[in-house]
């Protein structure tokens, strides 16, 4: 692969330049959390972000957006939401994320919305440092080799970037410069010190390997009832959660006419209706049931598939759900780790 | 960045064709027959599917949902379907007459593994609406008979006015080479000339069964399968020789909304056909 330096100082004379050819969107602070967007002024830039409240994906498959446009004379396809655009500032565990959902949009038939939109947005990834909530040592994503056109490693005064696409390198070519070939050993060094650093400052974790046999023996187990109890049926694990692709599609009608939308919108396996079919049957009416379909499909699916979960570690669940169901506290309680005292806080939520 | 923007995906997998509403009216109370053709006869003439798939129908305004195609692909250019007025779409069709213009898309699912069915013994039990997709496999075998050995259909409904495909299946009854049992949990008509009790009654009237070489093919409503599978299970039939089609919510059909998602299978491309063992094997199923 090839690999170039940045001096911190040129970063932003890179973005204006790339932000000529496309939407640039990047992490800024929203109150104490992280959101991408796009700004007029670079120093709204957090370099060091958490993540962002909503994962990548709301960039170019947003919330909701239009798939046809209907009229008397048929349906017609709508686009408008492929524009091209770059992300600055995704860390691994989110391209991660962009990979899952590659592969999953990509298998059997292709999801032309996600792909065009996919294929237009170039992915610029950004080193980050782990937080409480962060665990995504535990699913090996905490470092990417793939999935990004350029990735910048935040070292002491310069990037390493390392170039992973000709788009990514065609971008580098927009100001060669800027960019200083040359490694030095002190580099190196510099990166290797700061990898050890980084791989130690993981504050927790969780044995993934275990989880899809013990989702099996344990699909009875009556901690799923008592979740179900205390689970909200919000859908906000589902909003936050980078490897979440369900959608619901709705028909908008203009009064007075035939003309309308087909609107496509992000939908949560957690919400009640997601199941249910005309007439009345609920397949999965229970909270306990729509819990278990989510951590079959984070914990156990994904890994008997691709051999790995298709759980991130971005933390984003745990930093979201109001009564701390999350793939922390499912996955301890799954395990019989840390229990107790999981159990005391949720029924204290439960009965208070 | 480069300036090209070759699409990616040469087909939009959501985008229907245009079909016309060729015959319509009620089979019951609730349920309406449907015969539609694709506008452009080159593709109505060329569309290819197998017994058990579903296609997508749409309505302009009120929606897209899932339906079971009734008909045999042995009888190509036309698409059958039997449809219970239950929701938005239900409804909208319900109000569409001949000639009216419908989207459909598909077809969708994996459908009965015909292969593996050819030269055995096929037994089909049916519960109210559950004819739909099985209507296109007993058809299929009855259009192909000479691929299949012993056919048998049960077909049970709660009364007779509530008997889908009712004359069609009373004129199958004179056929030699089909063994067809009707049945309804009631007559409140007084003249019902056939069997009276639950669908799982009619195993009685079955000659023996050649259990190995059986293959055994349900759909009804989701309380009929229980009692149906526990008949099969004391027969011995394997239990990947029993085959059911199975109802879920969808609003693709493609394997991409997830609503279908069924443990970590998704309906609408590994079913909506599975076998009893799939059903132990999976959970949740039935």
């Amino acid at each position: 692969m090839r690999i170039t330096k940045l001096k911190k100082d040129n970063l932003f004379p890179f973005l204006e330049i790339i932000s000529e050819e496309a939407d640039l969107w990047v992490p800024v602070k929203k109150e104490d959390k992280h959101v991408f967007k796009v700004v007029d002024d670079f120093s709204e830039i957090e370099m060091n972000s958490t993540r962002t409240i909503l994962p990548p994906r709301k960039i170019f498959l947003p919330p909701n957006f239009n798939m046809f446009s209907v009229s008397e004379k048929g349906y017609k396809e709508d686009f408008s939401h492929v524009t091209k655009k770059i992300l600055f500032g995704v860390h691994p565990c989110d391209i991660h994320g962009l990979i899952i959902l590659d592969n999953f949009n990509k298998q059997a038939y292709l999801d032309s919305y996600y792909l065009e939109a996919r294929k237009n947005t170039l992915i610029l990834g950004l080193s980050c440092w782990p937080d409480e909530y962060c665990f995504a040592k535990s699913s090996n994503t905490h470092v990417i080799e793939e999935g990004y056109d350029l990735f910048f490693t935040n070292l002491e005064d310069f990037f390493l970037v390392w170039i992973g696409s000709s788009q990514g390198d065609d971008l580098i070519r927009l100001k060669p410069e800027l960019f200083d070939e040359e490694l030095k050993n002190k580099d190196i060094q510099t990166y290797i010190n700061w990898q050890a650093e980084r791989n130690n400052a993981y504050k927790w974790n969780i044995n993934f390997a275990a989880l899809p046999d013990l989702m099996e023996l344990k699909y009875k187990d009556p901690l799923w009832e008592r979740l179900g109890d205390a689970c909200l049926a919000c859908g906000s694990c589902s909003n936050v959660c980078p490897t979440c692709n369900c959608y619901n599609i709705m028909d908008k009608q203009c009064l007075g006419g035939k003309d309308g939308k087909i609107m496509r919108h992000w939908d949560a396996c957690t919400l009640k209706e997601y199941s249910e079919v005309a007439g009345g049957e609920n397949f999965r009416e229970k909270r306990a049931d729509r819990l278990k379909l989510w951590y079959t499909h984070k914990l156990q699916a994904y890994i008997s598939k691709y051999g790995k979960p298709s759980c991130v570690g971005c933390g984003r669940c745990i930093a979201t759900c109001p009564v701390d169901i999350n793939v922390r506290t499912v996955g301890k309680a799954l395990i019989g780790e840390e229990v107790d005292a999981f159990w005391a806080r949720i029924n204290k939520e439960v009965t208070k | 960045m480069n300036g090209e923007n070759k699409q990616l995906t040469k087909t939009n997998p959501f985008m229907p064709e245009t079909a016309r509403i060729v015959r319509t009216y009620h089979l019951t109370e609730d349920v309406k027959f449907f015969q539609v053709r694709i506008v452009e006869m080159d593709k109505a003439l060329s569309f290819k599917y197998r017994p058990g798939q579903f296609a997508m129908i749409s309505v302009l305004g009120a929606g897209e949902a899932p339906f079971s195609i009734s008909s045999t692909p042995s009888r190509p250019g036309l698409l059958e379907f039997c449809i219970r007025k239950a929701g938005t779409v239900t409804n909208a069709l319900f109000r569409m007459k001949e000639n009216d213009l419908v989207g459909f898309r598909g077809p969708y699912g994996n459908g009965f593994p015909l292969e593996k069915m050819k030269d055995k013994d096929i037994l089909i039990t049916v519960g109210g609406l559950g004819v739909a997709p099985l209507r296109s496999v007993l058809l299929y075998c009855l259009d192909n008979r000479d691929q299949f050995r012993r056919v048998s259909l049960l077909h049970g409904a709660k009364r007779p006015a509530e008997m889908i495909f009712r004359e069609e299946f009373f004129a199958l009854k004179q056929r030699e080479d089909l063994e067809c049992h009707l049945a309804v949990d009631e007559d409140d008509t007084g003249t019902w000339t056939e069997n009276i009790g639950v669908v799982t009654t009619l195993f009685l009237k079955l000659k023996e069964i050649d259990i190995a070489n059986t293959f055994a093919l349900i759909c009804g409503p989701p309380v009929m399968y229980k009692f149906v599978i526990k008949e099969l299970v004391k027969l011995n039939i394997p239990k990947d020789q029993i085959l059911m089609t199975l109802e879920r919510r969808m609003k693709c059909g493609v394997g991409k909304c997830g609503h279908c998602a069924i443990d970590y299978v998704y309906t609408c491309l590994d079913g909506p056909v599975f076998t009893y063992w799939d059903v132990i094997h999976m959970r949740e199923l039935i």
